[in-house]
């Protein structure tokens, strides 16, 4: 049976779903329900200094798309409007209450050492066991100079997590902001700061749709709208590239990494873990459904190990990173084409318009007079185009075609800055 | 209410609460939420193979792509622009045999896109908004005879108005619709057909002339005298008769009548039907005499066919429909004679069938009587030649039962066109006499105006 037990940067937990501070780590209340249905850790919603933030009324925003509710959800809140004192005291009481539960505390103060020192002490007299930097937030708290006012710049990520580390013996887990244009700086600049750890994605700075009667964003308030931060099933993507590119950047070797953004089930964990990240949490999917969703991520992540043969979560833990790679290696004699399976077909003709017009012209819809699909291998380049249009599962596979060979970009002839060997 | 020995047949056998509910609309309209689920299904395929099987050839993929998008507007141009009967067809159209017998989705799930139910969420928006989708081009000047104003005849009338010309609709009925108004089951319709027509009407330029009858006080040399155009939607107005002994006796009628009777009924609790009803036939109005006497509440109704199942023009879907509203279908027994007392049907005798080897129907001599206060005859409509009348060999051609109509519909006689189930090319079906009404508009106005000079 596999073993689901988790050390993130010394913090253990009996498996490695934590959910994000946002709403469902709130307060105790929730955290309790959380920690009942299972979660292994979570890192309270970010506390800052009093006098405490206020919200807004008309919060969330949702993409909707093809009958699902929420592909993406964007919110427009703050940190945790209630005063510090009634979170400490709160994170206190359930950190006694669940002492085998990850007890993240996140963070989010002036961007002076003052400001840091006053509340590190606070936060570590609760008994929690690591703090997050919350340098993310893109919305309200970034008009302030805090959230993503700081990481976007990496001297201020690298100074506050320098204070962290001087005030503090709690280990820091950074939370990184995806409104950047790489990554790989912010990382680098929490490492160099001398953080435990980074946490990524927080939410992407969006407007997830215009009321077109209201003339105005959503969600609308009273009128007006702003711009929010982006999360949810749409944005699992941005954020795997991101773990993947801080996992390979060997300018922060073996920095510790807690992916989050879009996570919804075991396989979306197991996807991270494979590019490096040591957990994953949560935040999007919760709301959704509710905490008893960490269930099937348990059973789904145990099945599929025992499966695979892993052991421990380290046995599989970025097994993809090494096969990330650049374009430029990419090994030009590889070659595949599209096939048709005529017995799973129905018919559609979905693959050869897609083809027909935005590809290569490669799939022929008719044989003997009759609706038949066929893709026909000299135009084919194996695109994958139909493969992904095709409603039926299965129905189309890519099947390699070519001797064998490697051959890639750096010596390729039409590389004006080719190489002799392949690099 | 007591119960007689024979020619028990009687009104309000149900309470009036009952029978509102057991003629309540069959199939109830999708709510904005579901019709979305239901489009969502749509892959959006390729020369789509529903298209194909709708006989007025709807981008189907298209209008429900446009429910998507909330685009309601946009997706009833698709449908009404195709069939401007899009409305009943939705309702009507026996679509496991058309568009969804064709959906792709049927292949590996067998579950088609609820095509039907989706074209009337899209249409209702039309009646509900009262929204005018078409305009009329500039005026012609032609004039063109409608007669019948049934699918075909309304469907030509309109395409005719919308090109332009100046169209008169006539028909022997003091209603228009045809079988709309005066055939198709109550709980597939409800009120739609006449609200429907009043929108299709709208489109001006079409005078409507009822109680007006071809051969009786209308005539075909006068029509093509008077106007450019004549364009015949008779329809099948005669019935077959079943030719037994017995025919004559009270208690048996036409099913089409008793359906007529039924559609145009304000109070359903005044409408007689027998207590145990025998019909005969093995069609869509064999089907719906049946149903509709049991949610009138028949006690018992039977519906007996000569042939099996798998031969009856009613498709598998109403032949289902009709056992799960309790009637009860007998095979393989082809009537014998009508019996009766003091001149009303008391049963009815039947004989069970085989077919020989050679595949011709043959009696067994096994014999089945069952009883019987109400015999309902639904075994085909046969088309009633409008009467010849002088006009020189005027005379239009009739092959086996339906008028000839050449590739472009036009009759044996220049300047008459003619559609629907009086040619029955393919189908006798709704949505296929709006496709001959909107292909014989096309020819017409082709004649009319697309040669420049026009007329015949
Ligand atoms: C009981 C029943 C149920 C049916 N159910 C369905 C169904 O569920 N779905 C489906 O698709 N189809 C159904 N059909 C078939 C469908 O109704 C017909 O195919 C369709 O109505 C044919 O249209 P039409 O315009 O050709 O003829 P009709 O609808 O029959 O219209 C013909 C019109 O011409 C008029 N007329 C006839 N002779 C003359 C004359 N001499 N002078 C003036 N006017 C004349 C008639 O009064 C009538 O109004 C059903 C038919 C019946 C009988
Ligand atoms: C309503 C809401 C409030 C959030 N508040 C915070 C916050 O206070 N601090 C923080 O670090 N992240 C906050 N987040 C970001 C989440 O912790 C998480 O990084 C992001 O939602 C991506 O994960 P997901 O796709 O699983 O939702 C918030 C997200 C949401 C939806
Ligand atoms: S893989 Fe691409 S090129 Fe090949 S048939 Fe499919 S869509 Fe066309
Ligand atoms: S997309 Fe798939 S199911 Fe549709 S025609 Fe092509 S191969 Fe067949
Ligand atoms: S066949 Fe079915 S899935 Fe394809 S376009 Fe038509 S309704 Fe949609």
């Amino acid at each position: 049976m596999a073993d689901l037990r988790n050390n993130f940067v010394g913090v253990r937990s009996p498996n490695p779903f934590w959910l994000a501070s946002a709403p469902p780590t709130d307060k105790a209340y929730n955290v309790n329900r959380a920690f009942e249905a299972g979660w292994g850790g979570v890192v309270w919603k970010t506390l800052g200094l009093d006098p405490h933030v206020v919200n807004v009324s008309s919060r969330y925003g949702a993409v909707q798309w093809n009958g699902q509710r929420i592909a993406g959800l964007n919110n427009i809140e703050l940190i945790t409007d209630r005063p510090l004192q009634v979170n400490l005291d709160e994170i206190r009481q359930v950190k006694r209450d669940w002492p085998d539960r990850a007890m993240v505390v996140s963070l989010m103060v002036p961007c002076d050492e003052q400001s840091w020192k006053t509340i590190l002490p606070m936060v570590e007299d609760t008994g929690c066991d690591a703090v997050e930097l919350n340098f993310g937030c893109p919305h309200g708290m970034s008009e302030r100079g805090m959230g993503s006012a700081v990481g976007q710049v990496p001297e201020y990520v690298e100074q506050v997590a320098r204070w962290v580390k001087l005030h503090s013996r709690l280990p820091c887990i950074v939370k990184l902001t995806p409104n950047i244009t790489d990554i790989r700086h912010s990382a680098r600049a929490a490492f160099r700061g001398g953080a435990d750890a980074v946490s990524l994605i927080n939410t992407i700075n969006s407007i997830v749709s215009v009321d077109l009667d209201l003339m105005a964003p959503t969600p609308t308030v009273d009128g007006k709208g702003t711009h929010g931060g982006y999360c949810g099933p749409a944005v699992k993507p941005i954020a795997l590239n991101m773990v993947a590119e801080i996992a390979r950047d060997s300018e922060t070797p073996n920095l510790p990494i807690s992916a989050i953004g879009g996570i919804g089930t075991w396989r979306d964990a197991a996807e991270f873990m494979a590019l490096g990240a040591g957990n994953v949490q949560v935040c999007t999917a919760a709301m959704h459904y509710g905490f008893r969703i960490v269930d099937d991520m348990i059973a789904g992540l145990a099945n599929w190990m025992d499966q695979k043969g892993y052991r421990t979560l380290e046995d599989f833990r970025g097994r993809a990173v090494p096969n990330v790679t650049d374009w430029k290696f990419l090994n030009l004699k590889y070659d595949i084409k599209a096939l048709i399976d005529q017995d799973k077909c129905i018919k559609c003709g979905l693959c050869h318009i897609a083809c027909e017009d935005t590809a290569h012209q490669a799939i022929r819809k008719e044989k003997d007079g009759k609706r038949h699909f066929e893709v026909d291998n000299a135009e084919c380049v194996g695109c994958n185009l139909c493969m992904h249009v095709c409603p039926v599962d299965s129905c189309i596979s890519m099947v390699r075609v070519d001797e064998g060979g490697y051959a890639n970009w750096t010596t390729h002839e039409n590389n004006p800055a080719r190489v002799k060997e392949p690099a | 209410m007591p119960r007689k020995d024979f020619a028990d047949i009687a009104a309000a056998r149900l309470p009036a609460a009952t029978l509102a509910q057991n003629f309540d609309d069959v199939a109830p309209p999708l709510d904005r939420q579901s019709a979305l689920i239901a489009a969502q299904r749509c892959y959006y395929c390729y020369d789509a193979p529903c298209i194909q099987a709708c006989p007025t050839g709807i981008d189907i993929p298209s209008f429900i792509r446009r429910i998507t998008t909330d685009n309601l507007r946009g997706a009833a141009q698709d449908i009404l622009g195709a069939n401007i009967l899009g409305g009943m067809c939705a309702r009507v159209c026996p679509t496991e045999i058309l568009c969804e017998g064709s959906c792709v989705r049927n292949t590996a799930e067998s579950q088609p896109v609820q095509i039907g139910a989706l074209q009337r969420y899209a249409t209702d928006w039309v009646f509900d908004t009262d929204a005018a989708l078409f305009e009329r081009a500039a005026a012609t000047g032609r004039r063109i005879a409608v007669v019948g104003a049934g699918p075909a005849g309304l469907s030509c009338a309109h395409a005719l108005a919308r090109a332009g010309h100046d169209v008169t609709l006539f028909d022997a009925k003091p209603r228009p619709g045809g079988l709309n108004e005066y055939g198709i089951a109550e709980y597939k319709v409800l009120e739609f057909a006449a609200r429907e027509i009043e929108w299709l009407l709208g489109i001006g330029g079409i005078a409507w002339q009822g109680g007006q009858a071809l051969g009786e006080n209308l005539h075909l040399s006068d029509l093509r005298r008077d106007y450019d155009a004549v364009f015949l939607g008779l329809g099948l107005a005669g019935v077959n008769a079943l030719g037994v002994e017995g025919e004559q006796l009270a208690g048996v009628r036409n099913a089409v009548d008793f359906i007529a009777d039924l559609r145009q009924c304000d109070d359903l609790s005044q409408l007689p039907v027998g207590r145990r009803v025998v019909v005969i036939g093995g069609g869509n109005t064999a089907i719906d005499a049946a149903v509709q006497s049991k949610k009138l509440g028949a006690e018992s109704v039977t519906l007996v066919y000569r042939r099996g199942s798998a031969s009856m023009s009613a498709t598998w879907a109403e032949q289902e429909f009709a056992k799960t509203q309790g009637v009860n279908v007998i095979e393989w027994a082809a009537p014998r004679r009508i019996l009766g007392r003091d001149g009303a049907v008391t049963s009815m005798e039947f004989e069970y069938t085989q077919l020989d080897e050679s595949g011709r129907l043959l009696g067994t001599g096994d014999l089945l009587t069952l009883p019987a206060d109400s015999v309902l005859k639904a075994i085909g409509q046969v088309l009633l030649p409008p009467r010849a009348d002088g006009d020189a060999g005027a005379l239009l051609e009739i092959s086996k039962g339906r008028i000839v109509v050449n590739a472009e519909f036009e009759t044996s006689l220049r300047g008459v066109w003619a559609g629907g189930d009086c040619v029955g090319g393919k189908v006798d079906l709704t949505v296929q006499a709006v496709e001959d009404g909107k292909r014989a508009a096309r020819a017409i106005h082709a004649r009319l105006v697309g040669n420049g000079n026009g007329g015949n």
